[in-house]
């Protein structure tokens, strides 16, 4: 019959394995595997940029990017290639909430200038590019509206 | 033994209730959006009323936990709090920086990354006040009597939580390595050590309901910790699958992700044979019930509905959809929002002396609730697999599928209602207890 003291060692002794084991892993994901697979040598200046108004106006709140965020609006990871750069321009750049005039939900009008329109896109670019192991899925079947 | 410096527990869990009514409004809010009605859309968007619901969670669950710690670790180490004056000092301020980030998201101040949207300023006054928090359990457990298992692992689980905040403070260019650290606080905190503080919540509570030995009690703490760090720290895994980390997570992620539901499952069938081999003399049935209720729909919310979609090949088509939200709200609220309310409907009538626990309004709540919560889920199921087939498997577009599971966020809204209504009679029974007093918690000793 198991132990208390028993217990506790397989409690210590299988969280110190598995940490080491984590670390590790993060590690070379972190030091060998990343700038490969994310194409790092790419993340220029504006990429940067991008990412900071991506994070200083919460757009995770509402959209997801590599499937994360909220599910209130479009996945935008690969926003480039579905809609093409001057959609997602125009969507950035509109003075009135986009979406207002149909029947879907409204985005925030942000306004932003030429640069940082320019600036987030290079963001979508980027991460448009990244190896994420198959995601997002392309659908398996096609089919067309009737009405 | 009942020491006075415990109620110092109440206004950590007035405050925490407090936050879970403001957390439910947004949530409403975020429902109506869903639906199609967004007219607050000028004033509170999605964005912000998302993050003021998913902040303000983490906020009264930590409040919740503290105000557990402030309770569990007196009466565990026999000794009053070091410091009460700390400990009301670090509540308040506690509260200014929460409610100073939720005015802040109104205001598109934010660090705008999901679960961690606190501005960076603030974080710093979090580590700070979380640092204080620590001191004054640390320093009450040192000068203590005893330090037992239940009061160390609830501990060494605030302790963990506090560190794994860090990991999320550091700024990445890549996208990539901001996502996998974040997943440290996020992931670690939620399945990983925040399962500890659970777990020291659910083992004080059973000691003392059940009447089980404490020894035995602790021996299982010990398994149930041990198994939750097995799993949970490889199956970070499933969060790195698709956000640009080597494809070795797939395999690692999914082994031991698929292994989280072994902790849930042994904490709910520990719970459930502490209380078979339990007297049954503890009158407090309502805090059994939320006791034994916690450890169950944990095991639904966090482990089944969890492993549900975390397989690799399934969570390439659910990732990113609203079968995330059905078992995130389940998880959450069994594992961490029922355990709180559990600690706080058995500590009140110890604070207070007012035995108002077997009443019909304690019962109504715990039921309404926990229906009202189960509906949710099965909303947000049923949106989120008619989403993946339509969006991810028919390729329909986003916005289209999105009106045509409005329904659902309907049915969702309804049973939001009927939770609504259970945590109501929940907080109006909390209130009917009245404030507490030294002479109640002398008399319960």
């Amino acid at each position: 019959m198991l132990t208390k003291s028993q217990a506790k060692i397989f409690f210590l002794a299988g969280t110190i394995i598995f940490s080491v084991l984590f670390l590790g892993l993060s590690y070379d994901t972190h030091v060998n595997k990343h700038d490969d697979q994310t194409n790092a040598d790419k993340i220029t200046p504006e990429v940067v940029a991008g990412k900071h108004l991506w994070e200083s106006n919460n757009c995770m709140g509402c959209h997801t990017i590599f499937g994360e965020g909220a599910y209130y609006a479009p996945e935008l990871t690969k926003v480039i290639e579905r809609r093409g750069a001057p959609y997602v321009k125009g969507v950035l750049m509109s003075p009135t909430p986009w979406g207002e005039h149909t029947s879907g939900r409204k985005m925030v009008a942000y306004g932003f200038s030429e640069e940082e329109a320019n600036n987030l896109i290079a963001y979508f670019e980027w991460i448009g590019n990244v190896d994420l192991n198959g995601f997002p899925a392309k659908p398996k079947y096609e089919i067309k509206k009737t009405k | 033994m009942k020491y006075t410096t415990q109620k110092v527990a109440y206004w950590f869990f007035l405050s925490a209730l407090g936050l879970l009514a403001l957390q439910i409004v947004y949530g409403f809010i975020m429902g109506f959006a869903h639906m199609g009605m967004d007219g607050l859309h000028d004033f509170i968007p999605f964005n912000t009323a998302r993050a003021v619901h998913t902040n303000l969670l983490v906020c009264w669950l930590l409040l919740g936990f503290m105000g557990s710690a402030y309770y569990i670790i007196p009466e565990e180490s026999q000794n009053e709090l070091y410091s009460p004056k700390l400990a009301y000092i670090q509540l308040i301020s506690f509260l200014a920086v929460g409610v100073t980030a939720v005015i802040a998201y109104h205001f598109n101040w934010w660090e705008g990354r999901k679960f961690l949207e606190i501005p960076r300023p603030l974080d710093y006054l979090v580590v700070v006040n979380v640092l204080a928090f620590l001191f004054n359990i640390l320093m009450t457990l040192f000068k203590g009597k005893k330090q037992t298992t239940t009061a160390l692992v609830l501990t060494m689980g605030l302790l963990f939580s506090a560190l794994l905040y860090l990991p999320g403070m550091i700024w990445f260019d890549s996208q990539t390595l901001d996502s996998f650290y974040r997943w440290y606080v996020v992931h670690l905190w939620v399945e990983g050590v925040w399962e500890l503080i659970m777990g020291g919540i659910l083992a004080f509570l059973l000691i003392k309901i059940t009447g089980v030995d404490r020894e035995v009690i602790e021996k299982w703490l010990y398994v149930i910790v041990g198994l939750t760090f097995l799993s949970g720290i490889l199956g970070t895994g499933h969060h790195f699958y698709y956000i640009g980390a080597p494809s070795y997570w797939l395999w690692i992620g999914g082994i031991f992700s698929a292994l989280e539901p072994l902790a849930f499952l042994a904490m709910a069938l520990f719970a459930l044979n502490m209380y078979r081999k339990g007297e049954k003399k503890h009158p407090n049935k309502t805090a059994l019930n939320w006791t034994l209720g916690a450890a169950i729909t944990s095991f639904v919310g966090a482990g089944l509905l969890g492993a549900a979609h975390t397989l690799p090949n399934v969570n390439l088509y659910t990732h990113g959809t609203l079968v995330t939200a059905m078992h995130g709200h389940m998880a959450f609220w069994g594992a961490y929002a029922m355990i709180v309310l559990a600690i706080i409907a058995y500590a009140m009538p110890n604070l207070t002396g007012r035995k108002l626990f077997n009443n019909g309004i304690s019962q109504y709540a715990f039921w309404l609730s926990n229906i009202g919560m189960i509906g949710m889920t099965v909303a947000f199921g049923v949106a989120g697999v008619a989403q993946v087939y339509l969006e991810r498997i028919l390729g329909v577009d986003f916005m289209e599928t999105q009106k045509e599971i409005e329904p659902h966020f309907l049915v969702l809204v309804l049973c939001a209602s009927g939770f609504t209504i259970g945590i109501t009679l929940y907080i109006i029974n909390f209130f009917k207890f009245g404030k507490p007093t030294d002479e109640a918690l002398v008399a319960a000793s």
